[in-house]
């Protein structure tokens, strides 16, 4: 899946760049021009760099949720499980609502955490809880099913080593399933990076500030910049498909020595 | 592990606070954290939605539905569902048949090509279109001369939409397909059967269940798109808004109770999608199993 | 280290695992826990070794209570059918991992883990495969590899449940051998489950027949095959042939007639006849207590074999007897049988 997306990441680039090298007929100077302009890249910068911190909060809270529905018996597992796929069925557009509205400062959650000093709607802070929301379904769905099916005996034979709890885990479980798990790293990256609806709502959409790479692009059409438009687009990608392909080269490797039976 | 041990054993082995599971505290750490995650970031917005759909009572939300700007959205929603999802059903039905019956060269990367919708940004997905058919493209150019309007109007916001759901019912059809393989439609064809006969009676029974779960993710998706749409479509009202256009245009006009109302409808969409998904889901293992045999 | 089980008792449900078993394993032994599926002999391996618990009854190494550890403090050292080895790790820190994990208070330096680990991979004869990882072997290296990496940690006792089952017949021949010779070097208290009775009696000291939850035996093998104590036991070791008789008065009948056969104080009614092939003689009409009429013969290697139909049963009974190849048979042959050996138990209900 991971060396999927890596292709198609590379399948929309070409052709996009070509389209763009069409449309535009811009010199490479300008192609950069349009690129390392301020408000260009402090867009990319949000985007990438929030959606990297959403990932990786993705990764941290769909393991424990994972881990959770996978090896622990309590009420109401079953419905918990199933409310993981919301954020894959929900349109995004309701989702930036709603997430907007929890998290304004007279929001349900909002509230409490201005009191705290905390403002999370229409900042930095509020595209990141939106990324995360979307995102981290992808690792609770990709690393389930291998840490289901992890034999028994991996543990066991670990404690009857004398492996504290803390060993099996660190030292067996987790790396067995680590393709899996940057597998789903990968997804909820890409995920994050190109989200646009559950986004724009919760944002402050402020040039600079907390606007991010899809939303600019989408105003350069508004504005025919369609040059500029499509510059960002091709950056994006390439810097995702990057990204991607990163993951992907160190999940392979992993995944060389420790094939999956 | 899943047979019942007694509960003296049971009690025996976590006193002993045994390395094969995590101590008592962690693991009740672990669930707690868990359940509130999942409560905050999941159950909340959703109980937020029909919350805020019906603060200022049912009638007023029933209002806010009918409203006229309101059914052209449904109504539109509706229309581009149902042409993507029929599109995406007959592609989808083509492509993973030629897939899975024929062996020919550059199957992989067609198999490939199936995923592409699904990983890109719906933005850059519209950003697409709107290069190939915008007024400054050739072709875009050569449509409007010819009053075939695709950017702004319904076949815009049809294009992109099928284009970003593409993905669902070829990515069920093509597995399921190829674990069935060919033999029982040479079967059909050796004893008299037309080609399309043996599709019909042979091989859409088959798939039954994977293509209503495909077109189930299918239709939930392409009611619910957004970012590909709004690119495309021009936000005009009355015409060219989508229900999930409207919620953002009601929002920021905060008309926060009518973008709500309306929200509550594809919130519903989503609930009512992931029930009839489980349901499904049970189904095809069942079926699974039974082939296995 | 000695092993004393005493009373287990194991339920899963109202299925009873484990029913009152008792065993006493004596230092340096290599036992055997032979049965069929269901026997229950996996299930008191994994409660040995501190995987799972019992409902009822006692444990003790050397008179300790194993039951107040956990199975990562009993000290003990196991082997899975399918190897278990961690795959994302190199052969020789698979072989490494029971010591690395030591609290540091207790663990070698790293050069002294390293010495070891060359030493067992020494033992196993795989010093190469130091490098690759568990991919890249075959079944029998993997099995080997798991051994050692159990032996890493000093256990005072090793099980091992179905070590050979996932292996090749050859493989499996050669690794058996193997295992023989290794105890036979390291003497460490090993318990074996297996469901192969040639396994069993080859390479143990000691088996355990095991049935339903329940110990049915526990001998030498040769003890076990020469002198069953149950019917189970009779039947499931060794190939028997089983005439259905009723003992009355001291008296064994078959079907209408009494056999000239001592009843060995079996008790009165209906039972079981166990007789090893190889121990049916062969001779002139009227020399045994049964006679038949000989149908097939086959030879092969040093073993003649016939199937014989009995006209003492009053009806066709046909049994498989093995005779020596210098005293030929031929279809047709009507002979006289006699039981040189043979048992009687009582059937069951």
């Amino acid at each position: 899946m991971g060396l999927t997306l890596t292709w198609l990441s590379l399948i929309v680039l070409i052709p996009l760049a070509g389209l763009f090298i069409q449309t535009a007929d811009l010199s490479p100077a300008e192609f950069w021009a349009i690129v390392t302009s301020r408000r260009t890249l402090n867009a990319l910068k949000l985007s990438f760099g929030l959606s990297l911190a959403a990932a990786a909060t993705s990764l941290v809270m769909g393991m424990v949720v994972v881990w959770a529905l996978v090896r622990y018996r309590f009420p109401g597992r079953r419905l918990f499980d199933a409310i993981v796929d919301i954020p894959f069925a929900l349109p995004t557009a309701v989702a930036g609502v709603a997430l907007t509205a929890l998290f304004a400062e007279k929001g349900w959650l909002g509230a409490p955490l201005a009191a705290l000093g905390v403002k999370v709607a229409f900042t930095p802070l509020g595209i990141y809880v939106a990324m995360v929301f979307i995102s981290f379904p992808f690792v609770v769905r990709t690393v389930q099913p291998v840490l289901q099916d992890l034999e028994a005996e991996l543990e066991e034979v670990a404690v009857s080593l004398g492996a504290s709890r803390w060993h099996v885990v660190v030292r067996v479980i987790l790396p067995s399933i680590a393709p899996a798990i940057l597998t789903g790293l990968a997804l909820a990256f890409a995920r994050a990076v190109g989200e646009y609806g559950s986004v724009i709502f919760i944002a402050g959409n402020l040039p600079n500030v907390s606007e991010i790479a899809p939303l600019l692009i989408v105003i350069r059409l508004s504005e025919y910049r369609y040059a500029d438009a499509t510059a960002i687009a091709v950056v994006m990608l390439a810097a995702a498909f990057l990204v991607i392909f990163v993951i992907n080269r160190i999940q392979r490797r992993a995944q060389a020595r420790a094939p999956a039976l | 592990m899943a047979e019942a041990e007694s509960a003296r054993a049971v009690r025996a082995r976590e006193a002993r606070n045994d390395a094969l599971t995590e101590p008592r505290l962690v693991r009740l750490g672990i669930i707690a954290l868990a359940v509130a995650f999942l409560t905050v970031f999941i159950v909340l917005p959703l109980v937020l939605v029909f919350a805020q759909a019906f603060g200022e009572g049912v009638a007023a939300y029933i209002a806010a539905l009918a409203d006229p700007e309101a059914q052209s959205a449904v109504v539109l929603t509706l229309t581009v569902a149902a042409i993507s999802v029929g599109l995406n059903l007959v592609f989808g039905l083509v492509m993973a048949w030629a897939i899975a019956k024929f062996e020919f060269a550059g199957r992989t990367l067609l198999i490939s090509l199936i995923d592409l919708p699904f990983s890109v940004s719906p933005v850059i997905a519209g950003l697409v279109f709107v290069l190939l058919f915008g007024a400054q493209s050739a072709l875009g150019a050569w449509l409007i001369a010819r009053d075939i309007p695709i950017l702004f109007a319904l076949p815009g916001i049809v294009l992109a939409t099928t284009f970003v759901t593409f993905s669902f019912v070829a990515r069920e059809l093509i597995p399921l397909m190829l674990q069935q393989g060919t033999q029982e439609e040479e079967a059909a064809i050796s004893l008299g059967a037309s080609g399309w006969r043996a599709f019909v009676r042979v091989t859409l029974p088959n798939i039954k269940w994977g293509l209503i779960y495909g077109i189930l993710l299918c239709n939930a998706r392409a009611m619910g798109e957004f970012g590909a749409v709004s690119v495309v479509s021009g936000h005009i009202r009355g015409e060219t808004n989508t229900m999930p256009l409207l919620v953002e245009i009601l929002y920021n006009e905060y008309q926060i109770m009518a973008a709500f109302a309306v929200a509550s409808l594809l919130a519903l969409l989503a609930v009512v999608t992931l029930v009839v998904k489980a349901v499904l889901e049970r189904r095809l293992a069942e079926g699974r199993r039974q082939r296995d045999h | 280290m000695t092993i004393e089980v005493r009373n287990i008792v194991k339920r899963f449900g109202a299925f009873a695992a484990l029913d009152h078993v008792d065993l006493k394993v004596e230092t340096g032994e290599l036992v055997a826990l032979l049965g069929p599926s269901g026997s229950g002999k996996t299930t008191l391996l994994r409660i040995i070794a501190g995987l799972e618990w019992p409902d009822e009854g006692d444990i003790r190494f050397d008179g300790e209570d194993a039951l107040k550890q956990g199975a990562g403090e009993r000290h003990v050292g196991f082997v899975f059918q399918h190897y278990a080895l961690f795959r994302h790790m190199t052969v020789f820190e698979n072989v490494a991992f029971g010591l690395r994990v030591q609290p540091r208070a207790v663990r070698k330096s790293e050069a002294a883990i390293r010495a070891r680990v060359h030493d067992l991979l020494d033992l196993v004869q795989l010093r190469w495969l130091a490098e690759r990882y568990p991919s890249q072997l075959s079944g029998g290296q993997r099995q080997r590899i798991a051994l050692a990496r159990a032996l890493a940690i000093e256990p005072r006792i090793l099980l091992l449940d179905e070590p050979f089952g996932a292996l090749d017949a050859k493989v499996r021949k050669e690794l058996r051998q193997w295992l023989r010779t290794l105890h036979d070097e390291i003497h460490v208290t090993s318990l074996f489950v297996t469901h192969d009775q040639e396994e069993a009696l080859e390479v143990a000291n000691r088996v355990v027949v095991m049935d339903k939850g329940r110990i049915e035996q526990i001998g030498t093998p040769a003890e076990v095959y020469d002198n069953p104590r149950t019917a189970f036991v009779h039947a499931f070791i060794g190939e028997s042939i089983v005439l259905p008789v009723e003992v009355r008065d001291g008296r064994v009948r078959l079907g209408a007639s009494d056999l000239d056969l001592a009843a060995d104080g079996a008790v009165s009614g209906p039972s079981q006849l166990f007789v090893r092939r190889h121990d049916m003689d062969v001779g002139p009409v009227g020399s045994g207590a049964l006679e038949g009429a000989v149908r097939r013969v086959r030879t092969f290697g040093p073993v003649q074999r016939a199937d014989v139909a009995l006209t003492s049963a009053g009806g066709e009974t046909l049994i498989e007897i093995d005779t020596p190849r210098d005293r030929r048979l031929a279809p047709g042959d009507i002979v006289g049988l006699h039981p040189r050996r043979y048992r009687i138990f009582a059937a069951e209900a």
